[in-house]
């Protein structure tokens, strides 16, 4: 849509929102790649001790497991839980399909300070506080919408006449879902599985709420670090972590397309 | 819909009904369970009353409702988190809009470009950017020692409501930018082509034609940025340092410090009503739009 050139006002208005917008995430870099033992900017000296710093740091690599098999184990249990689901409501259509559809998505209408209390006072009796279970129960509620959301898509738009073809030709319904329609719907369940990853992976209040001082995940860990000193080690996870994420959302590009997955 | 398949299925001793209430079954356990009892319990919980010493009152009545909506600190609390989120979603939409734009009028490689740069902020962690704005507003940060090198005595940005509301300001503006694309359909260039042709100056282009096109998508962002403005509690956390008091770090505090859960239930439900009307207020604003 460029018929019109863009006039050179919004072009430095729009140039420098966008600094602003990524400025928090541009000055962990050099901040990472500071010698100093405390924060500041500019850096007085620079060297990589901090990457070295963080697999010295037992609390850090024992929180960046936590989380790492956390995300796993939640990126799975949504694809397992979210594509029957999907299926279901999006193919079966039982009666009430919509009302059940919008009530699996409601918990991510409810502000996640809210949903983490709702949740601590309900497994705080039923011992699951500081607990990996408790962990995954709470992370399942937040992704799970997503996964649907993003798998009814997948599925809606699939050609349905490949799947009659397979029917007609003799095969039997699971067949046809595992022969046929699930590889057509290899994007979608890519660009779900990441985004369920990323979720779990970064999400901090409620996991706030559900860990104790045994079990810690790595955002929580962080969290913890920088209220009470700000010293570059944070910088240098951070950096590893915005890797982590623009090599995950390169990946659903290629795979789902950006747009189509995160703009509707 | 597929009539071919349905024979098979029954065949298979089962009505679609059924196999989709077994598919069904999982996500609705995780919903009841994880979902649906938490927040009524939430409701149930706002009704109890707590001792002096902080010992739960297992009962029925208003008492916390009462206490909460007479004490004066709860009161200033919650007008201090309407007024700040207000503000900050109005910040947000000013940043925001300008980039929408442009990223509306781009296209090709350079859009996406453009595009993974506004998401890959939504994907980074709270935790890190609320950091990147440490390393930038605290004492020893960027801004200091940029105004520092002139000679000039920096402000203090950080450890007050300057700091949360420039952090949450930058944490919001990605959903803002997406809300205002998503409503940018109706914007088609000729439009404004149009009015220019016509005589209009761009201002009263921009005013008379752009801004009531876009804005459908700017009432859908404001209201996603107050509701996670009014939410938000790690910024305020970090950047207040413990001197900001907003209703979502006082819901934390009485939950995980305090551990008066009848006032963070009741809390909580005041959040959630402020939501219901800021819906409510959506929904009319939306009518006399359109």
């Amino acid at each position: 849509m460029d018929e019109r050139p863009i006039s050179p006002v919004l072009k430095a208005a729009a140039g420098l929102m966008f600094l602003f917008l990524l400025a928090p995430l541009i000055i962990v870099i050099p901040i990472s790649l500071s010698g100093d033992t405390y924060m500041a900017f500019p850096p007085s000296s620079w060297s990589l001790r901090w990457y070295g710093a963080i697999f010295s740091d037992t609390r850090m690599t024992a929180a960046f497991s936590v989380s790492l098999i956390l995300a796993l184990v939640v990126t799975a249990l949504s694809l397992l839980i979210g594509l029957p689901a999907a299926y279901a409501l999006v193919r079966l259509r039982p009666l009430g399909a919509e009302v059940l559809g919008s009530l699996f998505t409601a918990p991510l209408l409810l502000p996640t300070i809210v949903l983490g209390l709702a949740i601590l006072l309900v497994f705080a009796p039923l011992g699951l506080l500081g607990t990996f279970q408790g962990l995954v129960a709470a992370h399942l509620i937040v992704t799970l919408p997503y996964a649907i959301r993003v798998l009814s898509t997948a599925l809606a738009t699939l050609p349905i006449p490949v799947e009659e073809a397979a029917a007609t030709l003799g095969a039997p319904p699971l067949t046809v879902f595992f022969r046929v329609t699930l590889p057509m719907m290899r994007s979608g369940m890519v660009s779900t599985a990441a985004l369920c990853f990323l979720v779990s992976f970064d999400e901090v209040v409620l996991s706030l709420f559900m860990t104790g001082p045994r079990l810690s995940t790595l955002p929580v860990a962080m969290y913890r670090h920088v209220e009470q000193q700000a010293d570059p080690l944070v910088a240098a996870i951070s950096v590893l972590l915005v890797v982590l994420t623009l090599a995950v959302v390169i990946v659903v590009d290629r795979t789902a397309g950006l747009a189509k997955t995160f703009v509707r | 819909m597929n009539t071919l398949a349905l024979p098979a299925r029954e065949a298979r001793g089962m009505s679609p009904a059924a196999v989709a209430m077994w598919l069904l079954l999982p996500i609705a356990l995780v919903n009841a369970v994880g979902f649906l009892w938490p927040v009524v319990n939430l409701l149930r919980m706002s009704l109890n009353e707590s001792e002096a010493t902080g010992a739960l009152i297992d009962t029925v009545s208003l008492a916390t409702w009462r206490n909460v909506l007479t004490d004066s600190f709860t009161l200033e609390l919650i007008g201090n988190s309407i007024g700040v989120s207000l503000f900050i979603t109005l910040l947000t939409l000013v940043a925001s809009y300008p980039i929408a734009i442009y990223l509306h009028r781009s296209s090709g490689l350079w859009r996406t470009v453009l595009l993974v740069l506004v998401i890959a902020p939504l994907l980074t962690s709270a935790v890190v950017r609320t950091y990147g704005w440490i390393a930038i507003l605290s004492n020893q940060g960027l801004v200091a020692n940029l105004l520092a090198a002139f000679g000039l005595a920096p402000p203090r940005l950080m450890f007050n409501l300057t700091g949360v509301v420039i952090g949450l300001t930058e944490i919001l503006m990605p959903y803002m930018i997406l809300a205002l694309l998503s409503g940018f359909g109706r914007l088609d260039p000729r439009y404004e082509e149009a009015a220019l042709t016509l005589g209009a100056t761009p201002l009263k282009t921009f005013w008379r034609v752009v801004l009531p096109l876009t804005a459908p998508g700017m009432a859908l962002g404001c209201l996603l940025c107050f509701v996670l403005a009014i939410s938000s509690f790690v910024t305020p956390k970090l950047l207040g340092g413990g001197r900001v008091f907003l209703l979502a770090t006082e819901i934390y505090d009485q939950a995980i410090v305090t551990l008066n859960w009848p006032v963070a239930a009741t809390l909580s439900m005041i959040v959630l009503v402020l939501f219901g009307a800021a819906l409510a207020l959506y929904t009319r604003a939306l009518r006399r739009i359109a």
